[in-house]
């Protein structure tokens, strides 16, 4: 299908955001009407009755692996995987081989984010050179590169050094940008395989404490605080965390924080049958933890879902624990899990789900083009959900290059039929397009 | 009994009691001048050792043999598994020698679990130890000794280990010996009593079927059995505790702290001691440690074990004439 | 033997019988091996072992030598030919008497005799304890179709049977009576291969 760029799309009766149906009118790149009863002279109709239209979902935290571990993901893939899952933007985590660190590499990865067509690539850069947490990366020179790099992480690693966590918070003010902490006390983690508690002690498993997460980024939102700086806090997983998120943000402090899908649903309790599977990094936490990750999430001391979605080759999960990888896929499963876990619980509306998915990881990330209301003049990236729509995860047919997921077999709520990147439709009737142009 | 001994928490008490009466009569086969039996012919038995362990390994071979069952010994040291083959690999080159039981030892908790359970082979996994999670046959000949000294009537047959204190001495965080033990004691009925620092009682260990106390000194005088098990030296790199000298004088057992515990109360170590650590000389030389016994009943134990595990065919349906076969 | 009987099975030996087949079989043992001076009995668990006991108190009565009969049990599990066809079986006792087995005359006793599979492994079992003099067998029952060159040299009661007839022996000291029942196995679809 080739498309000009004023073809005209018409989603007939849409529930935008969850509310009463409505008629959206795209017209090239842009969103041309929203009403009742829009004329639909020559344009394409798509009857999206009863169907939920939100805005374009952003990730702030995604694996790509390319360039270096193409065997797992490339970019191509995994912004396929997106646009599956009901994405237009995601952020590309840094650590590739070799690492995002410079403004080659993440010039290389945002190009090839453009090539792909299926979902814009805001590549994130590494705070560290090398990820070693030793010396800053340059970071303005990302930010100045095409990629116009703000959000900057060594994820998988943790700053841990509070002089260049505080050095790194400093430093990024003078482009607006954001240090994205993986909040991992590394000598209180050593040998860690799983959350450290009831479960850890009997299977013998080294435990991953909830302090060493807390204490993490209990320095860092006291950091932000005294260099008045912005610092975002990845995945976070436990609920005395999110207290203490909770009394940062009371106290008016840039804090911001992402949790991931699979610390909405999952437990720890998962890890009994040894299944590299449920294998992650921070680990499956407790049922209390996860309990209150979901308040969170819904009183918005949790700002945002990323699916930290980390694609890896099957032979790195077809072994033993100790010997797999950390790290589940979650592109594809995202919107169904926060369905399953925030809607269908009454915890969030459709609105919320906007907000939490879209909007303020956009607003994170400083993308201008996302996370924008669903109104006319405004840019058509648009997913359209039918939220009826009950099915068994089938990882055999996913976009994705990998398939370690941890809810194959698991039946969840929701499908993305249709997803649209300035207006072009890169999921048409729940498949991808064959080739969208940039 | 279930087809994989990967845990002794799967154990039933009935199971565990099967087990132990059975070990007890095949102890038996020692007294006798040709110590073999015909049963396992045929049977191939692989010793899967991902860690040394010369004592687990000979144990499950001499066990093996006696049942004539044919052993493979099956180093990962020097072998392909050195040069990275995987765990699955492996698996599915010795099933594809027909191997009819895997007795592995693991570095990483869980391997044995994953080799049950990842269809990579279809014989029976025995668990000889994974790491830091379970040593099932090491707490089955443990009960077994505990059995023997502390129900004397019949050598225990039949008999669980109800109403009998029985205390577990130091590194309890890294130990699969306490795991398996705390399990198995408990399922038999005993009263198991953990005694460590701090340092090195797991984090989450409240749900355990068991009591913690951090004082030895509390505890020798109201035990039917104490447990000592050995400390690696390098703990105390890691601030488990400040100095040998200090663990030695708070949670080692001497000749003292042995006058103290009940006059027919026992001393167990699984081996190798630390003499001078966890065990004094005296302690370890005396009548009372059962420390050699408890090698000794190994070899019964895994006997008893492989043959509840192969001895048998679950799955065929004997013909109503075998029944009564006589 | 056979936990499968039908209610209708019939009783062939009441305890009188039994005690007076015992008595004959203990006569019978005396007189074959002279005075039974050498004689060792060995039980085949479970109920071979309660009829050997029997049989050695009958042959301390009848020799005038009282306990001194050898009487042990001699489990044959680890031996059977048929272990792979079952779940494993927990074992039962050996026992074998203090002055052991070697030079001796044995009689193995069990209950009934069939296949004669039961009694093959038992002799290999005896090869692995020791080199008896010569090896004997009594049964209370012979109730025929073996399938191995074996055969009693003291028999309590020859029964011919078919092969879907049930031959159960109840003991006072395992079952509270002592009697010998014939029945008819319950029929099941797996039958008549």
């Amino acid at each position: 299908m080739t498309m000009s760029d004023t073809h005209k799309t018409l989603l007939r009766g849409a529930k935008v955001l969850g509310g009463e149906p409505r008629d959206v009118l795209i017209e090239g790149a842009r969103i041309a009407a929203v009403g009742t009863g829009l004329d639909a002279d020559g344009a394409t109709v798509i009857d999206a009755a009863g169907q939920i239209l939100l805005p374009g979902l952003v990730d702030l935290h995604t694996h790509l692996r390319e360039p270096g571990r193409e065997d797992s993901e490339t970019v191509l893939t995994g912004t396929r995987a997106a646009a599956v899952g009901g994405f237009t933007a995601v952020h590309a985590m840094a650590n590739t081989f070799p690492v995002a660190d410079t403004a080659g590499v993440v010039e290389q990865v945002w190009r090839l984010g453009r090539e792909s067509g299926y979902c814009d690539v805001q590549p994130v850069g590494a705070v560290t050179v090398g990820l070693e947490g030793k010396k800053l990366a340059e970071l303005g020179a990302m930010h100045d590169s095409a990629a116009g790099v703000r959000v900057f992480s060594d994820d998988g690693k943790c700053v841990d050094d509070a002089v260049i966590m505080r050095r790194a918070l400093e430093y990024v003010k003078a482009f607006d940008g954001v240090i994205a902490q993986h909040a991992q006390e590394p000598r209180l983690t050593e040998g860690a395989q799983m959350n450290e508690g009831v479960v850890s002690a009997e299977l013998g498993l080294g435990g991953w404490p909830a302090v060493a997460e807390e204490s993490i980024i209990a320095r860092d939102v006291l950091l932000a605080a005294h260099v008045d700086s912005r610092v975002h806090i990845c995945h976070l997983s436990t609920a005395g965390s999110v207290e203490i998120v909770r009394w940062a943000k009371s106290k008016g402090w840039n804090v911001t924080a992402e949790v991931t899908p699979h610390h909405l649903l999952l437990t720890d309790e998962l890890v009994r049958s040894y299944d590299p599977v449920y294998k992650v990094n921070p680990p499956l936490r407790t049922e209390a933890d996860v309990m209150a990750l979901r308040e969170a999430l819904a009183d918005g001391t949790i700002d945002c879902v990323a699916t930290d979605h980390a694609p890896h080759p099957h032979e790195d999960k077809d072994c033993e624990w100790g010997a797999a990888a950390m790290g589940m896929v979650g592109l594809e499963t995202a919107l169904s899990v926060v369905q399953h876990t925030m809607v269908d619980t009454g915890l969030l509306d459709w609105t919320g789900v906007a907000d939490r998915m879209s909007v303020r990881p956009s607003a994170i990330g400083r993308l201008t083009g996302h996370g924008r209301p669903v109104a006319a003049g405004e840019p058509a990236n648009l997913t359209l959900l039918d939220s009826a729509y009950r099915g068994v995860v089938n990882p055999a047919g996913f976009a994705s290059r990998s398939r370690n997921t941890p809810y194959e077999g698991l039946e969840l709520p929701g499908s993305v039929t249709h997803t649209f990147l300035r207006g072009r439709p890169t999921v048409v009737d729940g498949k991808l397009t064959p080739t969208p142009q940039p | 009994m279930k087809r994989h001994l990967i845990s002794a928490a799967d154990l039933s008490r009935d199971d565990a009691v099967l087990i132990l009466d059975t070990a007890e009569e095949l102890a038996r086969l020692a007294d006798r001048p040709i110590k073999k039996l015909p049963t396992l012919r045929g049977r191939t038995v692989v010793n899967l050792f991902f860690e040394d362990s010369t004592r687990t390994r000979i144990s499950f071979e001499a066990a093996a043999k006696r049942l004539s069952a044919d052993v493979i010994n099956f180093s990962a040291k020097g072998s392909s598994v050195s040069k990275g083959e995987s765990l699955k690999d492996t698996a599915l080159t010795l099933e594809a020698m027909g191997a009819d039981a895997v007795v592995i030892r693991h570095h990483a908790s869980g391997a044995p679990h994953r080799l049950a359970t990842s269809g990579w082979i279809k014989g029976a996994v025995v668990n000889a130890g994974d790491g830091t999670h379970e040593h099932p046959t090491q707490a089955l000949l443990d009960a077994f000794t505990v059995r023997r000294h502390l129900r004397p009537e019949a050598s225990g047959v039949g008999q669980d280990l109800a109403g009998r204190r029985i205390t577990i001495v130091g590194d309890i965080l890294h130990s699969r010996v306490a795991r398996s033990n705390v399990h198995l004691l408990s399922t038999l009925g005993a009263e198991v009593t953990l005694v460590a620092p701090p340092t090195l009682v797991p984090f989450g260990v409240e749900s355990w079927p068991c009591e913690v106390s951090y004082d030895l000194d509390t505890v020798v005088g109201k035990t039917d059995a104490v447990m000592m098990l050995r400390v690696q030296r390098e703990r105390m790199n890691a601030a488990f505790f400040p100095t040998e000298r200090e663990y030695a004088r708070r949670y080692g057992l001497d000749g003292d702290r042995m006058s103290r515990m009940p006059e027919h109360a026992i001393v167990m170590h699984p081996g190798p001691m630390n003499r001078g650590m966890e065990i004094t000389a005296e302690v370890a030389d005396s009548d009372r440690c059962t420390a050699v016994e408890q090698v000794a009943n190994g070899v019964s134990i895994r006997m008893a074990v492989l043959y509840l595990l192969l001895g048998g065919n679950e799955s065929a349906v004997a013909a109503a004439r075998t029944e009564e076969s006589k | 033997m056979d936990a499968r009987t039908s209610d209708a099975a019939r009783p062939v030996l009441e305890a009188p019988d039994i005690a007076r087949v015992l008595t004959r079989i203990a006569h019978e043992i005396v007189e074959r091996a002279k005075g039974a001076d050498d004689v060792v009995l060995l039980g085949i668990p479970t109920r071979g072992v309660f009829l050997a006991r029997r049989l050695a108190a009958r042959l301390e009565e009848i020799t005038g030598r009282p306990g001194r009969i050898p009487v042990g049990s001699l489990d044959i599990t680890m031996y059977r030919d048929d272990l792979r066809l079952r779940p494993a079986r927990a074992l039962a006792r050996t026992e074998i008497p203090d002055d052991g087995i070697d030079g001796r005359v044995v009689v193995l006793v069990d209950d009934v005799l069939f296949s004669g599979r039961t009694i093959r492994a038992a002799l290999d079992a005896l090869g692995d304890i020791g080199r008896p003099r010569a090896v004997q067998l009594a049964v209370l029952v012979d109730r025929g179709h073996r399938e191995l060159p074996i055969r009693a040299d003291y028999v309590g009661k020859n029964l011919p049977t078919s092969l879907r007839e049930t031959v159960k022996v109840q003991l006072t000291e395992e079952d509270g009576r002592d009697s010998v029942l014939l029945g008819l196995r319950e029929t099941t679809p797996a039958d008549g291969k």
